[in-house]
């Protein structure tokens, strides 16, 4: 197995119901699953899904409800067992295990939030936290100082003894991500976990969720129904659709390059400003002017292409400033050296900001933004044009 | 044409009324003699011990205790006097020793329904194969009239309290049963999920989450035993158990209405007191929700 991936899904299928041996022949000719569904009684909730998440990413399953993402990532800690296909944990097949040895996983090395936080009602927030330690037969002194820490990191300090009953939902969550991160797992599963929160309370907690992760640097498995909130978490991302992957990718690659229309419908949800990067609708300026141009040549060239500036750039393509068409004629008319004139102090950005940074910048600014590499190297430009129509 | 044989069932398809049952249960008597009589005393020196420990109280001290539990379990105090002042009518009407005879037979019942009851009704909460065999059963247990199984008691330990004793169990576990059963089937499944994702283990899933969340109903489940036991308990002074029941048996078999009446609303008012105790015990245990 490869060193860079922590957790594998290879040809994964799951089906509920009886006759699964035959509905999985059934499947395995090409029949639909409602046909499946029909002949044989058995629900395919997943077909032949395949995925490799990556050490330390923040891997997102999207699809709406019934896709079989919940499933899906439920086959990761074995509280549901695949019906065929293996599932792989740092190198281990996991549906293998059985007893001990996978209560050992799920106390050590992998955890799960769920969406309506599945915390414990008669307990407090410091022994639900202290959970996942409780049933390793930690003592209870050992346990509670480690529940702390972690209450103190989601920023629930001094709220060990209050009642479950009394925290609002962002707050109950906030123990239930305390009680996952309590094992120091190195795979974190969260089953839709912000779903359930109010809007503004859900972009707090994806906020605190990317900084924790930063800190701790785990593996994140994330569901959810949200295109915008995958697209801001995930480093990559699989739609899901009726039981199989659609497509996975960087939410750029998915954005940019969908392979049907299902995902392109589902992506137009979105909010494109989150994903696109400048180099995504950065062109190449129509006019480019080198130092050594003559005042004349400047304008001719201008004039030519029908635009009324021109990006000079060194001869090494280092981007210097703008030459506008009345400079230029005016150096012409004036002798004078056509550089002498540059109009500096344009604002540039680089090819791998996301467009909602560069937004304002650009709606503002008289002329297309450069868009510089390595040394200050021009690589194009974007206009406030070229933004705006990338985004509706 | 005599059309009788269509309105008589034929008696050559008749299997008697239950004779074999007879003989068998007489043999099974005979047979195991030793084992019952152990039993017997088993049961007759637990319901004596408690009798003795509730006699050995003062009766003031008694009903100082029961007032104090009643203003506990409602938090009034008029709730506190009133018991107090119901228990002091039960000693007015000369019936103190009668009904610590039926407490103690409705003690020593419950506790062995809750014994019993509370690993069966998990069983048949975890096992869709026990609850298959078992649900019938106690359908059969609830339905059946209890005199039915007054009289096998009876046979087999001959008339007293012991027969007594066994039949009000038989009737009084069944609540106690299906209240656990009900109260672990209906935690929430997410929290039983987010158990087994931490490592629980089946026995840690149950006494770590699915008892505590199901003690609201296993609490409404012990209060319905403690009812059902006291009906039963005076129903089976039929069958020569002492104690309230007694007197109303015997008062009623002379025609004595008043005398009659008296161990009636006796009954009345230790049911009454030891459903409001139990109910404060319920709502202590209801989790925050």
């Amino acid at each position: 197995m490869n060193e860079n991936y922590i957790a594998e899904a290879r040809n994964v299928v799951k089906i509920f119901g009886k006759n699964k041996s035959e509905a999985e022949k059934m499947m395995k000719k090409g029949l639909g699953k409602d046909e499946v569904y029909k002949k044989t009684g058995a629900t395919v909730a997943l077909w032949d899904i395949n995925m490799k998440i990556k050490k330390k990413e923040i891997f997102v399953i999207i699809g709406l409800s019934g896709s079989g993402k919940s499933t899906m990532i439920r086959m990761f800690n074995q509280i549901l067992k695949p019906t065929s296909g293996e599932i792989i944990v740092e190198g281990q097949n996991v549906e293998k295990l059985k007893g001990k040895e996978l209560r050992n996983l799920r106390r050590k090395k992998i955890s799960m939030v769920f969406q309506n936080f599945g915390l414990l009602t008669h307990r407090n927030v410091i022994d639900n936290v202290a959970y996942g330690l409780e049933v390793r037969g930690v003592p209870k002194k050992e346990r509670l100082k480690e529940a702390e820490k972690f209450i103190t990191m989601v920023g629930l300090e001094g709220l060990g003894d209050q009642q479950i009953s009394s925290l609002s939902g962002g707050m109950k969550q906030r123990v239930g991500i305390a009680r996952a991160l309590l094992n120091s797992p190195d795979v974190l599963l969260m089953d839709e976990p912000f779903s359930a929160l109010d809007p503004l309370v859900r972009k707090e907690m994806q906020f605190e969720l990317l900084s924790i992760q930063r800190k701790l640097e785990k593996t994140i498995i994330f569901i959810t129904h949200d295109i915008n909130e995958a697209f801001k978490l995930g480093d990559r991302v699989a739609i899901m659709h009726d039981g199989v992957v659609v497509q996975s990718g960087t939410p750029e690659e998915m954005s940019t390059n969908p392979v049907n229309d299902y995902v392109r419908e589902f992506i137009e949800g979105a909010d494109m400003s989150m994903v696109l990067k400048v180099k995504n609708v950065m062109f190449t300026p129509l006019c480019m002017v080198r130092e050594n141009v003559s005042a004349a040549n400047a304008v001719r060239e201008m004039r030519e292409n029908q635009v009324s500036s021109a990006y000079a750039i060194a001869e090494d393509m280092t981007f210097l400033g703008i030459i506008t068409l009345d400079n230029a004629i005016k150096a012409r008319q004036e002798k004078l050296p056509l550089f002498s004139l540059l109009t500096k102090g344009i604002p540039v950005t680089g090819e791998e900001i996301l467009l909602k940074d560069v937004m304002s910048k650009a709606v503002e600014a008289k002329f297309p933004i450069a868009v510089v590499g390595d040394r200050g190297k021009l690589k194009g430009i974007v206009s406030r044009a070229s933004v705006l129509s990338s985004l509706s | 044409m005599n059309w009788d044989f269509l309105y008589k069932f034929p008696e050559s398809l008749q299997i008697g009324s239950g004779e074999a049952i007879d003989i068998a249960v007489k043999a099974f008597s005979r047979n195991h003699r030793e084992t019952l009589r152990m039993i017997k005393s088993v049961i007759l020196s637990s319901i004596n011990s408690v009798y003795y420990l509730l006699e050995v109280i003062p009766w003031a001290l008694l009903i100082l205790i029961v007032a104090y539990l009643g203003w506990k379990a409602s938090k009034k105090k008029y709730v506190g006097l009133l018991f107090a002042g119901m228990l002091f009518f039960i000693g007015m009407a000369g019936l103190w020793s009668s009904m610590l005879e039926t407490v103690s037979m409705v003690i020593v019942a419950v506790f062995i329904s809750i014994l019993l009851g509370f690993p069966i009704g998990i069983l048949v909460a975890m096992s869709k194969r026990a609850s298959a065999i078992i649900r019938p059963v106690l359908d059969l247990m609830q339905t059946m009239p209890a005199f039915v199984y007054l009289v096998p008691a009876v046979i087999l330990f001959s008339p007293g309290k012991t027969p007594a004793l066994i039949a009000t169990t038989i009737y009084a576990i069944v609540p106690m049963i299906r209240m656990t059963n009900l109260g672990i089937t209906h935690v929430d499944g997410e929290m039983v999920e987010a158990g087994s994702a931490f490592g629980s283990t089946k026995l840690q899933l149950l006494s770590k989450i699915q008892v505590p969340q199901a003690m609201p109903s296993i609490m409404a489940g012990i209060n319905q035993t403690i009812m059902m036991a006291m009906s039963m308990v005076v129903t089976c002074a039929l069958i020569g158990a002492n104690g309230l029941g007694m007197e109303i048996l015997l008062a009623t078999n002379r025609v004595e209405m008043g005398k009659a009446l008296m161990p009636g609303i006796a009954i009345v008012i230790l049911a009454i007191i030891l459903d409001r105790l139990t109910q404060g015990l319920i709502e202590k245990g209801v989790p925050a929700e």
